[in-house]
């Protein structure tokens, strides 16, 4: 922990937005991954303008057209096409909004539930803590792709259902984080301070607690966009997500499978597209985590 | 330590109470009524459902079936799997040692590149060597593995050649398992085309699933290298005059891996789910391709079983993880 010492003043509470920059774009890594990752927003968003074709639309007369640097390959599908004639490079960049709606979805559901029942088992202990902390210990025991696996199971195989099975399973490590946080802050004097200046429960919790865990909070739910992004891809690859024939990455990876020797193409960009976006995820994950929380640094 | 571990052990009582009703949940929360959902598309007489429903105790009360259940479950009854018709028991039994086997090189391939790289990088902190790696190690560790395996496949076996695309031995040997692993029954019948022939299918999907935990161990060992690297008794080492090697391999390198073995535990988890997605993509036969395949079958009652078995094994390895850390862990001692 010494190395820390060494990197002048770092407050412990959110810093400006100036200060949290200077420390974020000094991690190279970091700006990378934003810059990555604004392009995927954009691609997502500009995906009806700038796709060449419609994602679904089916060209009979170029099944597995190779990219154009390919021998045969041609400027009209810059990537190829998949089985049926469809424009690899459209399907990608509609498959981006996909993805960070899968995203987003999950980290919003998993981060509300998971605040909520952090707060609740950390403020009040007790039975209710031991009942949820139980929970929690039962979600994380089942590894999370088995789990999700399961929940779609039952729910039924679709983009939504296994969103939702995805956020069950990232709920676990948002209400650990912010019970512990909870916990650690309970017994200061600025919290005593609110109680003797009348603050109700609510008003401590969400007002006077909540922001102080905030720092790790950005992090894990940076953490688990990408690994929410993944999760739904294997789902998809394995048939139990986005059904075909959404553009959805994992989904596409499924059903090129087949033809992996024959047009490795049709395998490598969807996958490429993945790897790429949770690489850049992580990468700013990793720079907001140097940045927002001194604590929480590992590199 | 002993307050600690008890702890633990306190702690796994309710847990293990919590995953045995996520699985009798299970089948029940199936959309459907689940002796028809068992029943799988042929369908049953109404004669036939009533014998189900007694056999399967759906006619008793809700915390009948349970106790019911559990009773089974302790005397090692999982049931008869709706495809296969053979106890599922005996079918896990059968795939658990391929899915182990694979584990266990995955795991010593993480563990043998992945420490060596994080300790250099730590003692090369800052260095452009130390960027690679842990530029490559954050790579791996964002990798969706069902694509880096079929990407595996492209290259090793479609393009070079080298190994072969699926399976776990070519198909012209044949064993009676001895220990269920392959690498080390052929040796033991002393044949070593089948043992080469084992080894070059474990290959690839070792990679596959090695890759994340590779990963992680890397940036974790770096991550305690360089907090250990920052403590007293380092200077204390340096300023005794010993070797950079010495100080960093065995002063610095025991203490650092208390938590990477932690690290390591944990990646059972990350373990059998990968090996969900690995054992898809190799056609390897273990409890992961096991699981997937049953799922697509509507074979619930493995569904259920599988569930059950692989959180039970997940929960032993952790709480073993966490005894094993105290009692490696020399603050905990007393």
């Amino acid at each position: 922990m010494a190395e820390i010492a060494t990197q002048g003043p770092m407050p412990s509470r959110f810093p400006g937005l100036r200060e949290f920059w200077y420390y974020f774009s000094m991690n190279k890594g970091a700006v990378i991954g934003l810059a990555v990752f604004t392009f995927m927003v954009l691609a997502a968003f500009t995906a009806p303008i700038f796709a060449p074709h419609e994602p679904y639309a089916q060209y009979r007369d170029a099944f597995l057209a190779p990219p154009v640097w390919y021998e045969g390959g041609s400027w009209k599908f810059i990537l190829g096409t998949d089985a049926v004639g469809r424009d690899i490079l459209s399907r990608l960049l509609y498959g981006a909004q996909f993805s960070l709606l899968i995203g987003a979805v999950v980290v919003t559901i998993s981060l509300v539930v998971g605040i909520g029942l952090g707060l609740v088992a950390g403020y009040f202990r007790g039975w209710i803590d031991v009942a949820i902390s139980r929970v929690m210990d039962i979600i994380l025991a089942f590894p999370s792709l088995l789990l999700a696996l399961v929940m779609v199971t039952i729910l039924g195989p679709s983009l939504f259902n296994a969103m939702l099975a995805i956020a069950l399973v990232l709920v676990p490590h948002f209400a650990r984080l912010v019970r512990a946080a909870v916990m650690a802050e309970k017994n200061k004097e600025y919290i005593a301070a609110s109680k003797v200046a009348g603050a109700g429960s609510l008003r401590l919790m969400f007002l006077t607690i909540l922001p102080n865990c905030l720092a790790p909070l950005i992090v894990q739910a940076t953490l688990s966009f990408s690994n929410a992004i993944l999760e739904a891809a294997a789902l998809g690859f394995l048939g139990l997500g986005a059904q075909p024939p959404t553009p959805e990455w994992g989904t596409m990876l499924a059903t090129a499978r087949e033809f992996i020797l024959r047009a490795p193409w049709v395998v490598t960009f969807p996958g490429l597209a993945i790897l790429i976006t949770v690489l850049a995820i992580n990468l700013m994950g990793d720079g907001l985590r140097d940045a927002l929380d001194p604590k929480l640094k590992r590199s | 330590m002993f307050r600690y571990i008890l702890h633990k052990l306190l702690l796994f009582v309710p847990t293990l109470f919590g995953i045995t009703i996520c699985a009798f949940a299970f089948v029940r929360l199936l959309p459907g009524d689940p002796i028809l959902a068992m029943a799988g598309e042929h369908g049953v007489t109404p004669e036939r459902y009533e014998i189900l429903k007694e056999q399967f105790g759906y006619n008793l009360p809700m915390w009948q079936q349970y106790l019911r259940y559990v009773g089974e479950v302790l005397t090692g009854d999982f049931g008869i799997s709706l495809s296969t018709k053979r106890p599922v028991m005996t079918e896990f039994m059968t795939l658990f040692p391929a899915t182990i086997e694979l584990s266990i090189v995955a795991m010593i391939l993480a563990i043998v590149i992945g420490i060596p790289a994080g300790v250099y990088a730590a003692a090369r902190r800052g260095t452009w060597p130390d960027q690679l790696l842990m530029g490559t190690a954050l790579v791996g560790y964002s990798m969706p593995i069902f694509w880096w395996g079929l990407l595996l496949i492209i290259f090793f076996s479609g393009y070079l050649g080298w190994t072969p695309v699926s399976g776990r031995i070519g198909l012209q040997y044949f064993f009676k398992p001895i220990t269920g692993f392959l690498l080390i029954d052929t040796l033991i019948y002393g044949k070593f085309d089948a043992f080469r022939s084992a080894l070059q299918h474990m290959i690839l999907p070792a990679i596959a699933l090695g890759t994340i935990p590779l990963a992680v161990i890397a940036r974790q060992t770096r991550s305690a290298m360089l907090e250990v690297l920052g403590e007293d008794y380092i200077r204390t080492a340096r300023a005794k005059g010993l070797k950079t090697a010495r100080v960093i391999g065995v002063h610095a390198l025991r203490n650092a891996l208390i938590p990477v073995v932690t690290t390591i535990g944990l990646q059972v988890g990350v373990l059998m789910a990968g090996a969900i997605l690995t054992e898809t993509i190799f056609s390897w036969p273990g409890i992961g391709k096991w699981m997937v395949d049953s799922i697509f079958k509507r074979d619930y009652v493995v569904v259920q079983s599988g569930l059950l078995l692989i959180a039970l094994i997940v929960m032993v390895v952790n709480l073993l993880v966490d005894i094993l850390y105290a009692v490696i862990n020399p603050r905990m001692r007393g």
